[in-house]
């Protein structure tokens, strides 16, 4: 088998107000169709250990994460080894309703951005309130980072999980850094 | 800048998250129509001071269209509402009503 690589090899910035990271490959599986139904609630508990969360809402667990995406998907973060055989026990829960899973790991670029200021790094990339009243650990929001879709949610205490296209992985890391680069503390959180 | 919120995932974002999709319920008219009645839905549109109604798209978001009720004057927000309707809510507008006394939008009032 071919050696898979992430979009930047791991790049990483220590040198300003906070962390950035590339994170290693990531299993994403996407999973569209009626959030509501018994079967799908069902398959994604089965496989993740975890209930399907509410709008705008995460889940997490150990070894997986599961984010509402919109009111049809939900995205299933796993370990990037197991993709293929979950995806093989949804198809199999799934088969006799309107749903899809589909493998999009490859399609995507996962950054991590850690340390006190991390919610400042964010705050100046995202039109979105990251204040620590305004977004929760257990909040997901899909929004724009710069010119860029997004998606990010509170992983940890003072860590954000970013993930977005793979094409535009380059985009989304020079922007982090910029918005981390030393000296740009903004004070407000 | 339009404050949206989008009710299709329940998140409120500035208007740079969505995006525009022009006027809201227009009647189609394809093939087999007359020429009146294409020319009108093909080029005529509202162009109001004041109340409007307007598609949008959570563009960064979900991903899905929704209708929205705004000034055109103020730029106040009235309400969104799903893309599933054929003509705005009654309780929007009478929302409406209570905020701009007298108002019309083509044949809605």
């Amino acid at each position: 088998m071919s050696k898979t690589v992430t979009a930047l090899n791991g790049a990483r910035f220590a040198d300003g107000i906070a962390d950035v990271a590339e994170l290693p490959m990531q299993g994403m599986i996407t999973l569209r169709g009626d959030l509501g139904m018994a079967a799908l609630k069902k398959a994604v508990k089965s496989n993740t250990s975890l209930v399907v969360p509410d709008q705008g809402q995460v889940a997490q667990n150990d070894a997986y994460t599961v984010a509402w995406m919109s009111p049809d998907e939900v995205l299933i973060l796993c370990p990037y080894a197991e993709v293929q055989a979950i995806i093989a026990k949804l198809d199999k829960a799934l088969i006799r309703a309107h749903a899809l899973a589909v493998d999009v790991s490859d399609a995507r670029a996962m950054f991590q951005v850690a340390g006190v200021h991390a919610r400042a790094v964010m705050a100046k990339l995202a039109p979105v309130d990251v204040s620590e009243r305004g977004f929760q650990p257990g909040m997901f929001r899909r929004t724009r980072l710069a010119q860029a879709a997004a998606a990010f949610w509170v992983a940890d205490a003072d860590t954000f999980h970013i993930i977005c296209f793979r094409s535009q992985g380059q985009y989304m890391f020079d922007l982090l850094c910029v918005a981390a680069q030393k000296g740009s503390e903004v004070g407000r959180f | 800048m339009l404050i949206l919120t989008c009710p299709c995932c329940g998140q409120t974002g500035e208007e740079s998250e969505f995006h525009a999709g022009g006027e809201a319920h227009l009647t189609r008219f394809g093939p087999g129509s007359s020429d009146d009645d294409f020319e009108g839905y093909m080029f005529m549109r509202q162009n109001p001071k004041g109340v409007h109604f307007e598609r949008w798209r959570h563009v960064y978001g979900c991903g899905k269209w929704f209708h929205a009720a705004r000034c055109t004057m103020t730029l106040e927000v009235f309400g969104t509402y799903p893309a599933q309707t054929l003509e705005p809510p009654q309780d929007l507008r009478d929302e409406i009503s209570a905020k701009r006394p007298g108002w019309s939008w083509g044949a809605v009032s």
